[in-house]
Formats: C-alpha cells, sequence, structure tokens
C-alpha cells in the first residue's frame, strides 16, 4: 500500500465546480440551445391552451372552459420544460464524448466523476431557467395557480428532486449514445411520458390498459403533486411515490452513469 | 531519491488485444528522461493503443508498464499527476474560446486565480495565439486547434508528454512550428513519447525510434542505427553522352546504368575515401562527369525493409 501524498489528493467539490463554470460558458456561448428547450415546452403550452384548451376544459366537467384547462395543463407543461432540458444534458455529454475532450479529462489527474456532476449541477441551473421563462409564460396565458409563498418554495424544491433525478438518467443516456443524433432521441420517451400519464387529460377518460399504466408510471404522481402544490390541494400519497421514484431513478441513473464513465474506451 | 536513473517509461512485455484481434504482442520499450522517442507505424500497426495504455485511458492486458516511476494500472492517480496527452483528435472544448480552455486547464490544475491567469496568457504568446485568444475555439484553424491541444497539455507543467501523431494533417509550416516547440519543450527537460507516420519528424526530433508492426518492435535504435542497418547507399554520377557513360562503366564495373538519364549508380557507403578513390578512378582516364550526387539510405528505405519485404523486393 501507498500512501497518497499531498499532491494526489483529490479536491471532488473544487473539480465539480470547474466543471460547472466550464459547462455554463457553453450555456453562454451557445444560446440557440437554450432557446431551443425553452421554445418547446412553450409551443405545447400555446397549442394546448388555445387550440385545444376550449374543448379539453368542457371535458374537465367542470365550467372553466379554456382558463380551467390552463390550470390543468400547466404542471404537465411545467413537467415537459424539465425533460426537454434533459434532452440538452444527454445532447452535450454526447457532444463531450464525440469530442477529444473527456480524453484529456480522463488522463487528468482530476476527480472523475466531477465532468458528470459539473453537467448535472449545469443542467439544474438550466432547469431553474427554463422552468421561470415557462412559468411566467403560463401565467400570461391565464394559468392561476393558487399557492402561496410556502407552496412555491415546496414547487421548487420538488421540481428540483424531480429535474436532478431525471438528469442523472440523461447524463447516462448520453454517454450511452454513439452520437449526437442518438443522445437527442433517446430521451424522446420521457417527453411523451407526461401523455399517457395525468397530465393533459384526467386518466379515467382512457380505456382500460392505457390508463392501468397510465396511472402507475412515474410521472404521473409527480403531475399530481405538483399539481395539488401549485392549486393548494391535498397531496395525498402522491407526493410520497414521486419522491420514491426520483430517489430510485436518481440512484439508478447515477450507479449507471458511474458505471458507463468508467469502461474503456475501444475505439 | 534515484529521480534522474529512473527511466520516464518502461514497458515490458505489453500486450492487449481487442476481441480476438491482437492489437499489440509482447512490447518492450524503455525511454530514458529527458529525450524523445518516436513510435513508428504505418495507421493500425498500434501506435495509438500503446498511448493509451501509457496515459492510463486503457489497460494492458499483460505486461509490467510504468510511467514516470509507477505502475499504470495500480497507481493511475499518480501517473495521471505526472503526464499530459495531446491526443490524435484535438482535445479542446470548441464553444469555449482559447483562453477559456487554458484556464478550465488551470484550474482543474488547482493554480490560483492569478497564477492561472498568468500561464494562460503565457502560454498563448508562447504558442502565438494571443491575437486569437479570446474567439472560440470552433474558429480556429487545424494548426492553431493542434497548438492550442499542446498548450493545454502543457499547463499543469507535465514530466512526460505523450504526442499522439500531432502533426498529422498540418500543412508544411505548421509541422515546422510544432518541431520547434518539441525542441524547446526537450531542452527544458520534458520526456517526450511521440508517434508518428512521418519518418522525417522521426528523423527530425527523435533520439531513438522504434518501429513498430503488427503489434510487435521490429526494429529500434537511433535513426543513424536504423539506417545503417539497410544497404542502399550509393553514389550517382551523370555524364554529358552516351561516350562518358560507357567509358565510366567499364572502369567501375559494378554499377547500374540508367541509359534514359545518362546516369550511373556506384555502390557506396558514402565516406570520404571511398569517394575519393572513385573521383581518382575517372580522374585518371579523363572522364568528365556533369554531375555527381551522394545517396544515403533514408528512414523510408529503413521502414518500407522492416514492415513489409514484398514492397521492397518490387522496387
Amino acid at each position: 500500500m501507498t500512501t497518497p501524498s499531498q499532491a494526489l489528493r483529490f479536491h471532488p467539490l473544487r473539480d465539480s465546480a470547474t466543471m460547472l463554470r466550464r459547462n455554463l460558458k457553453r450555456m453562454v456561448r451557445y444560446p440557440s440551445m437554450t432557446v431551443t428547450l425553452i421554445a418547446m415546452p412553450v409551443v405545447f403550452l400555446l397549442l394546448f391552451v388555445y387550440v385545444l384548451g376550449g374543448t379539453l376544459g368542457a371535458g374537465l366537467g367542470g365550467s372553466g372552459g379554456r382558463a380551467e384547462y390552463a390550470n390543468y395543463v400547466a404542471p404537465a407543461i411545467i413537467l415537459m420544460t424539465v425533460t426537454a432540458t434533459i434532452q440538452g444534458t444527454a445532447i452535450s455529454i454526447a457532444m463531450d464524448m464525440a469530442e477529444g475532450i473527456i480524453a484529456r479529462f480522463r488522463t487528468m489527474h482530476i476527480a472523475r466523476v466531477s465532468v458528470l456532476t459539473g453537467h448535472v449541477l449545469g443542467s439544474m441551473v438550466q432547469a431553474a431557467i427554463s422552468l421561470t421563462v415557462v412559468t411566467a409564460v403560463a401565467l400570461l396565458v391565464g394559468f392561476r395557480p393558487t399557492a402561496g409563498l410556502g407552496g412555491w418554495l415546496a414547487v421548487a424544491g420538488f421540481l428540483a428532486a424531480v429535474t436532478f433525478a431525471l438528469v442523472w438518467l440523461a447524463v447516462a443516456l448520453g454517454q450511452v449514445s454513439k452520437s449526437v443524433e442518438t443522445a437527442s432521441n433517446l430521451p424522446m420517451p420521457l417527453v411523451l411520458l407526461p401523455f399517457l400519464g395525468s397530465g393533459f387529460v384526467p386518466t379515467d377518460s382512457m380505456p382500460t390498459a392505457l390508463r392501468w399504466f397510465a396511472e402507475y408510471q412515474p410521472f404521473t404522481p409527480i403531475i399530481e403533486t405538483l399539481r395539488a402544490l401549485l392549486m393548494s390541494k391535498p397531496l395525498g400519497p402522491n407526493a410520497w411515490i414521486a419522491l420514491t421514484w426520483c430517489a430510485l431513478i436518481a440512484l439508478g441513473g447515477y450507479l449507471w452513469s458511474k458505471r458507463l464513465y468508467a469502461r474503456e474506451t475501444t475505439t | 531519491m534515484t529521480t534522474h536513473s529512473r527511466p520516464a517509461i518502461a514497458a515490458t512485455g505489453l500486450r492487449k488485444s481487442f476481441g480476438d484481434h491482437v492489437v499489440l504482442d509482447g512490447i518492450d520499450l524503455t525511454v530514458p528522461q529527458g529525450t524523445v522517442f518516436s513510435l513508428l507505424g504505418a495507421n493500425g500497426a498500434g501506435k495509438t493503443t500503446t498511448v493509451k495504455i501509457l496515459s492510463t485511458l486503457i489497460g494492458p492486458d499483460a505486461g509490467d508498464v510504468r510511467v514516470a516511476g509507477h505502475d499504470v494500472v495500480r497507481e493511475a492517480d499518480a501517473v495521471r499527476a505526472a503526464i499530459g496527452v495531446t491526443g490524435q483528435f484535438s482535445a479542446v472544448d470548441n464553444l469555449l474560446t482559447g483562453r477559456d480552455n487554458l484556464r478550465l486547464m488551470a484550474d482543474l490544475h488547482h493554480l490560483t486565480r492569478a497564477d492561472g491567469k498568468r500561464r494562460a496568457t503565457g502560454l498563448l504568446d508562447q504558442f502565438d495565439l494571443a491575437d486569437a485568444a479570446d474567439k472560440p475555439v470552433s474558429t480556429y484553424s487545424g494548426g492553431m486547434r493542434r497548438r492550442l491541444d499542446l498548450a493545454m497539455t502543457l499547463v499543469g507543467s507535465p514530466r512526460v508528454i505523450f504526442l499522439d501523431e500531432p502533426t498529422t494533417g498540418l500543412d508544411p509550416r505548421s509541422r515546422r512550428d510544432m518541431w520547434q516547440i518539441v525542441r524547446d519543450l526537450v531542452a527544458g527537460g520534458v520526456t517526450i513519447f511521440l508517434t508518428t507516420q512521418y519518418l522525417e519528424e522521426a528523423d527530425e526530433l527523435a533520439d531513438r525510434i522504434a518501429v513498430l508492426d503488427k503489434g510487435r518492435i521490429v526494429a529500434e535504435g537511433t535513426a543513424e542505427e536504423l539506417k545503417r542497418r539497410i544497404p542502399g547507399g550509393h553514389v550517382r554520377l551523370r555524364f554529358a553522352d552516351t561516350d562518358g557513360l560507357d567509358a565510366a562503366q567499364r572502369v567501375l564495373g559494378q554499377a547500374s546504368r540508367e541509359n534514359d538519364t545518362l546516369a550511373l549508380r556506384v555502390p557506396s557507403d558514402g565516406s570520404l575515401r571511398s569517394l575519393k578513390t572513385l573521383i581518382s578512378l575517372l580522374d585518371d582516364r579523363a572522364i568528365e562527369v556533369d554531375e555527381l550526387s551522394v545517396h544515403t539510405p533514408d528512414l523510408d528505405d529503413v521502414f518500407l525493409a522492416l514492415t513489409d519485404t514484398r514492397k521492397v523486393a518490387a522496387q
């Protein structure tokens, strides 16, 4: 056994902060990515509220129509903002892998995980920006949440947990992708999952098999928790189910990512 | 500490396969500190795999490999702290500027802000990148990118530097700039492990050269030693007319004749004595020679002779 000398000690926090700075700089230098990531949920929001909102709102059973539907769909759009962001995470990880820079990091004496944590933290910042913009647009088109300050803080904390979990999954997806194109396609199912849940219409309007899937897939309790927090309704068991899903996805994504990063490159 | 007697790189019995494909089939290497060692080989000979193993990117299947005195498998972290790698494909962040890239390296080497700033500026000047320092790397030319790549490698002041085909795809001028940079580094005591497919490059820079072919080292030595192993030195004499050519051939006997260019190739080791003998032979008989040139085998001859016997036989 050799005792690690002073010079060989790792600095994971410092290295992660450095990598975070790198990712934030990349974000600033490549603003079209951020714009695209924000545009997608905004377009869906406008589409669902103005084109489909009147009819779908009537189907909710209340009397609110379009205004009521705006309140119903906003949490799903907010979640969609997170999934769009992680699509960006997978793309930028795949870009790193395709360029030689990761090989350079691998031959340097730095805390290995910092390359990945830099991306995770950078994506969290990106998500925070996107979520702020999308929520602001939702408020402009008629979203009227009833949450007070405490409720909003809970929403922020909950979204941070959801983003953290999904970003780790995206870090793994970005690494398994052989190309940047694959990396942008792989997270697609995650973007579609809110549709196959309670995001856009209540699940009891769906055929039996689909309803069964919709009720048990992770995004439904996540959306229901968001909805309850934003509209000051009772949480029920959904919050715990959602947080358990987040913990599982985060752990799975982290372990998978770490394993992928440690593997040898054969090319 | 026995730092100075210890070789910078020492490998014995290094083997690596990818599936059924044997890439390195038992390689021994020793590179003394402060020297340039060049691994020469065609595409697919195993050069890059060797660099990847020596720089801890992949593990060997067998063999004892030590870099800067540390085992590349068991003490990979210590190896990483001592080395710098500039690969075939530039390892730079295209979205960042040249200065950002250097500052990133400085931060990862835990330099203080002031030191990092100073180091970045110094390297930008040294590598002639000061004018483009604050432009995104995506706008750089191939030569600039390669220089930045090497500058990034130098931020941490590595003791052993791996350069994997550092001039592939560069124009002749950028290539010469790169050579000068390498010479300056060696003058500063750094050990360089260089892979190249350009024999001229190995001849220019390397103290010792190893020729890698199909996963084995088929020759190793200085450029001179390698050249001496190969026959092919000759003196070429050109004449004004066939009379001169005929007369010379009668005198010199075993020479090969090139009728269309009115020239003779006389086998020779190129030494002054053999030239003197040759010249007096011609002079005694008053044979006029238009032009005389001495040809020693170059590394191309060596490379072809060692790596592909068919090609040499066909020549």
